[in-house]
């Protein structure tokens, strides 16, 4: 019996390609935990600026938490700012380059805690950019602290006994606030830990960056992500718990369209 | 086309920044220096030279924005003053880190906390020893007059892009607040998005074509190894600054025997002062740094080695005289005289202070 062996430039060359690896997106290791939300969600809004053909228009704005080295997974130009403040430096580049498209990609201590000024006021202003918010309800970063949304009795290493909310306050729904602003075009909540939710978390990406170029303001897009490791679960046992606990204090949907 | 007119020293800062080609500006209303902003929003430049002007929600947002303009190879800046600068020391910080050019104007008033809006000089050391956290420093000019309010824009911004480093304006509320004749510069054109792709595009985030790598604009490095070339990079160019960029002027110093050094107001009062003190026959002379960082080290010390002492006056608690002890070097005593609180000092009670110490010598 013989084997044909094939190598993978023959199979290239034989099949028909169907599905490759963002051109925006680095040869360089992710440095996300395995099960991690973050890798999805990077590749999902390169995909999109990729297909828009807007790679050489755009630049995005990373933050302090765990991507903050989105720079070295994002092949375009990034700046990183301080914590918190990624919608402020976003404010500065869009007002100076109009015609290019700014987005930041923020967590959720970074928008909703540290920069919750800086995010109500770029919405208030009604920026023509596009926020990227990854909601995983937990410092990941800095080893699983609370979160400004950490949910009620959740367990982190600041709330190890579960978040009390009569101390330490409620989980912060941001999304649904700075979605009462005027200057708010869009603001939905969406997540990627199933196929289906991939692909309608891309299609309100690409609905924000359609916006942008539109100039209709500000449009904000809500990624309810697992961080197995902070919530110290297994990737599969965290994206079970996701969808019973998360989704119930953060249901997914367009708030704003 | 230059132009003589009669202004307040932020209302000749706002001007001149229009004028500098200045591409945006950022700020947050606090007293003395309000005017910048006011200024700029009732002249609006962006219909002069699309030149853009916004009110930020926070001295935090506005430097910041700065951050993310200057990071595109603009000409960005802000101003504010004391309790202001504080919040803006974390942005200065994270620039100094990343290697963006911007101006940064501080009207001093007088502190700690909220202290007064009355002039002050007492934020000398969070300026020239580098105020936010980490090793770096700041190019920091001082201006005395309004023409130097003025002047200094242009000055500043070539500073900063020669660097890529931010400059700051360490001014005070009596120089931003009184009225002089000032003679503003002709407009400048500022840079086309093309031009600043060509100057700057090695390192600004102008978009990433396919010719090039992405630019990435960060201070920081997880590899301790890289930080510190990083941080060894940064004090070569603070060195370069240092030999290159020390400002200074003299005021009778040739034949004095008894120096006074001073900056911004205090340097005012104090040129009067050695007017006064040369009519009873004192051989005074005035040092005015005109850069405080870098500090005019060298001259002090020769001017050091024939004077018989010398006399720090500011508005503080004394915080330059600590320069001037290190730059005279033990060679002959070093004392200071200080109004705090926004009190400023009278040419008689800083002559009286020079008479009491030159009759210590």
């Amino acid at each position: 019996m013989t084997t044909e062996v094939i190598t993978p430039e023959e199979i290239i060359k034989k099949g028909k390609i169907v599905f490759e690896k963002t051109k925006l997106m680095t040869d360089c290791t992710l440095s996300y935990c395995p099960g991690c939300g973050h890798g999805v969600a990077h590749r999902l809004v390169m995909e999109v600026v990729d297909e828009m053909g807007i790679g050489d228009n755009t630049i995005g704005v990373a933050p302090v938490g765990c991507s903050v080295l989105a720079y070295e997974f994002m092949n375009i130009d990034i700046q990183q700012a301080a914590h918190g403040r990624a919608p402020a430096v976003a404010t500065g580049i869009k007002r100076v380059f109009p015609e290019k498209y700014v987005f930041t990609y923020q967590g959720d201590g970074d928008l909703a805690a540290i920069g919750t000024s800086e995010t109500i006021h770029a919405c208030n202003r009604g920026e023509n950019i596009v926020i990227i918010f990854i909601n995983n309800g937990i410092y990941g970063m800095t080893g699983g602290q609370m979160a400004p949304t950490t949910l009620p009795g959740m367990k982190s290493s600041t709330s190890p006994y579960g978040r009390v909310v009569e101390s330490m306050g409620y989980p912060l729904k941001i999304t649904e606030m700075v979605a009462t602003l005027p200057g708010v075009a869009y603001a939905t909540r969406q997540a990627v830990h199933t196929a289906k939710l991939v692909t309608k978390t891309k299609k309100a990406i690409i609905k924000a960056f359609q916006n942008q170029k539109d100039k209709k303001g500000t449009s904000i897009i809500e990624i309810v992500a697992n961080c197995n490791s902070g919530w110290k679960m297994t990737p599969v046992e965290s994206n079970k718990w996701l969808d019973e606990n998360m989704l119930a204090y953060f249901p997914l949907g367009d708030i704003k369209k | 086309m230059e132009e003589v007119k009669l202004m307040k020293g932020n209302e000749a800062m706002a001007e001149a920044a229009i004028r500098a080609g200045v591409d945006a500006y950022f700020g947050y209303p606090i007293t003395p220096q309000s005017e910048v902003i006011e200024y700029l929003m009732h002249e609006e430049p962006f219909k002069r030279t699309g030149m853009v002007v916004l009110q930020a929600e926070s001295e935090l947002a506005a430097i910041n924005m700065v951050y993310g303009a200057a990071a595109c190879g603009k000409k960005a800046m802000t101003s504010s003053s004391s309790p202001g600068i504080s919040l803006k020391l974390e942005g200065i910080s994270y620039m100094a880190g990343a290697e963006l050019p911007c101006l940064i104007a501080n009207v001093m008033r007088g502190g700690p906390g909220l202290g007064t809006i009355q002039p002050g000089q007492s934020d000398y050391f969070q300026a020239v020893k580098g105020g936010g956290h980490g090793d770096y420093n700041l190019i920091v000019l001082a201006p005395s007059t309004v023409q130097e309010m003025a002047d200094f824009v242009d000055l500043g911004f070539d500073l900063a892009f020669k660097y890529r480093n931010p400059v700051m304006i360490l001014s005070d509320g009596a120089i931003g607040q009184m009225m002089e004749k000032v003679i503003l510069p002709e407009q400048k054109e500022r840079l086309s998005n093309e031009e600043i792709i060509k100057h700057y595009g090695n390192w600004a985030t102008t978009g990433k074509p396919e010719s090039r790598e992405s630019n990435i604009i960060t201070s920081l490095d997880l590899k301790p190894e890289l930080q510190e070339i990083h941080n060894q990079h940064l004090q070569n160019k603070f060195k370069t600054a240092e030999k290159n960029e020390v400002r200074y002027e003299q005021i009778q110093c040739e034949d004095a025997d008894y120096i006074l050094v001073a900056y911004g107001t205090s340097a005012r009062i104090s040129q009067k002062v050695v007017q006064l003190g040369r009519e009873k026959g004192l051989k005074i002379g005035l040092l005015r740094p005109i850069t405080l960082w870098p500090f005019p080290k060298k001259i002090i010390s020769e001017l050091a080695d024939h004077a018989k002492g010398f006399l720090s006056v500011e508005m503080s608690a004394g915080q330059m005289v600590e320069d001037v002890l290190l730059a005279v070097e033990g060679k002959v005593p070093v004392a200071h005289f200080g109004r705090m609180g926004g009190m400023i000092a009278s040419p008689s009670e800083v002559l009286d202070a020079v008479e009491k110490e030159i009759n210590k010598i």
